[in-house]
């Protein structure tokens, strides 16, 4: 009970220090996850939309795909990352593998589907709404689309924090295409593995305690965002 | 309030507008049943009916919302120009954007490519013409039902259009903003755009109509002149109707 304890106390020690490696790797697991979910968004956000807003053969099959993939493994984006990021792989002359960017790529792949489902959600409900009346204006499709964009952008935002708790949780995809090297692709999640696995168990508590900080910070700001939302629908 | 008197521009309207035979079914129903009429400029058109006659689908088709399933609707004036351009509706629900009234007036006009000086003269010009001026820069969707239902009528004004739709924009009104929305169509109407309204309400219908298009189940069973309507009916079912009573089963006609 006491080893645990001083776990405890060494990882508050650290924290309260701004430990140096502890910075190092909380501050590239932002920057590798709010990358991802930037990229995610840019394409998941309008490919949401498009599929709520526009009706072609396929749509259906699109649909399907994408909340299938919602549930998507990461080890298994993992690896399929790995294997196109690969020396034999189609973009092996890049020399990505084992570096942030590899680590962006999976994470993006791994969060597109979410943000672009949850996004076509939110937007097939603005689309009902508002259908006639844009209509009407004689707004085409296109128009249409980046206006409901806008008028969701509250909804739209709690979409993206979805994406980013996911892709900051996982561990599976970043630990195949980033390698985790000390100080260039060890992120929270993968130190948290290797160093429990050593044994030294104040870092992993240390980089337990952050992420758990994180995930509440989304959820908390995902409410205040849906209250938000709320007031501006009945207003 | 130069910009509000003159419609659309110096091309003529797109009206008058023909219905040929107008058919719309749905879920194995026919709601619309072979709807022949000519509506013309210089009236205001008041399509009445009971509930459940088709008057706000007959509109939405009219509006080019909903393709018919059967017949026409031929704009005889529009020459080449895009019908949809010189329209506009207002609902009976009023549907604002999420942003500052002066900017819902903007995001209609924007879609037309107007320039910026002409949009905001139009906007200030229908802003003070329907009392909305104070509210400008305020979230459209603070606004009390009747003021949005305002909004709405402005935003469809600043367009200019030859032909204003509007499906019963008084229907979840109090009797204050329902004469505040009248005083505002019959100022549209002296612009020069043409009205084509739909309502169930029999006094908003005499105080509003020029002529009336009386609707039963489906069918156009008369257009008559105002006057004559509300004192000699030509059908029975309106008959029934001016006198608040229950058109008899009995007499039913099935398609």
């Amino acid at each position: 009970m006491s080893d645990l304890a001083d776990a405890f106390a060494a990882a508050a020690m650290l924290i309260w220090s701004l430990d140096q490696d502890l910075v190092g790797i909380v501050l590239l697991s932002l920057r590798v996850t709010l990358t991802a979910m930037a990229i995610a968004a840019v394409i998941g956000l309008p490919l949401g939309g498009a599929l709520a807003v526009f009706r072609f053969p396929g749509r259906s099959a699109i649909l399907i795909t994408i909340n299938a993939l919602m549930g998507l493994p990461p080890v298994v984006v993992g690896l399929i990352v790995y294997l196109v990021l690969s020396r034999a792989g189609p973009l092996g002359a890049l020399g990505l593998l084992f570096t942030p960017a590899a680590m962006i790529l999976a994470q993006a792949v791994l969060i597109t589907p979410i943000i672009a489902a949850l996004s076509c959600q939110t937007i097939s409900g603005l689309w009902e709404e508002y259908r006639e009346q844009l209509q009407s204006f004689a707004a085409r499709r296109g128009d249409a689309l980046a206006t409901l964009l806008w008028e969701g952008r509250i909804a739209l935002l709690t979409a993206l924090l979805a994406g980013f708790g996911r892709a900051s949780a996982e561990v599976g995809a970043v630990m195949i295409v980033g390698g985790n090297i000390d100080h260039v692709t060890r992120v929270m999640t993968t130190t948290i593995a290797l160093e429990t696995s050593k044994g030294n168990l104040s870092l992993a508590l240390g980089l337990g305690i952050i992420l758990i900080s994180l995930a509440m910070g989304v959820a908390g700001g995902t409410y205040a965002l849906k209250l938000a939302a709320e007031r501006q629908r009945s207003a | 309030m130069t910009g509000l008197t003159d419609p659309a521009s110096a091309a003529p309207a797109i009206l008058p507008l023909g219905l040929e035979g107008l058919v719309f079914a749905a879920g194995g129903k026919t709601l619309i049943k072979g709807i022949t009429a000519t509506l013309s400029a210089g009236s205001r058109s008041i399509v009445l009916g009971p509930n459940g006659a088709g008057k706000t689908l007959l509109l939405r088709l009219c509006h080019g919302l909903i393709r018919p399933t059967g017949g026409r609707i031929v704009w005889k004036g529009a020459a080449g120009a895009d019908p949809a351009l010189r329209q506009a509706m207002v609902f009976q629900r009023p549907v604002m954007l999420r942003r500052s009234v002066a900017a819902n007036v903007d995001y209609a006009l924007r879609l037309r490519d107007l320039a910026r000086a002409d949009r905001q003269q139009r906007i200030e010009d229908v802003l003070t013409a329907t009392g909305l001026r104070r509210f400008a820069t305020q979230p459209a969707r603070l606004l009390s039902v009747g003021e949005q239902q305002k909004l709405a009528l402005a935003r469809a004004w600043a367009l200019r259009p030859d032909v204003l739709f509007l499906d019963e924009p008084t229907a979840s009104l109090d009797p204050a903003a329902t004469r505040a929305v009248e005083e505002i169509i019959l100022r549209i109407d002296a612009g020069g755009t043409k009205i084509i309204m739909s309502t169930h309400d029999l006094a908003q219908a005499r105080r509003l109509a020029n002529e009336v298009l009386f609707l039963h189940r489906g069918r156009l069973c008369e257009q008559t002149p105002a006057p004559v309507f509300f004192t000699a009916p030509r059908t029975a079912e309106a008959g029934y109707f001016l006198e608040g009573k229950l058109f008899p089963q009995l007499r039913r006609i099935n398609p």
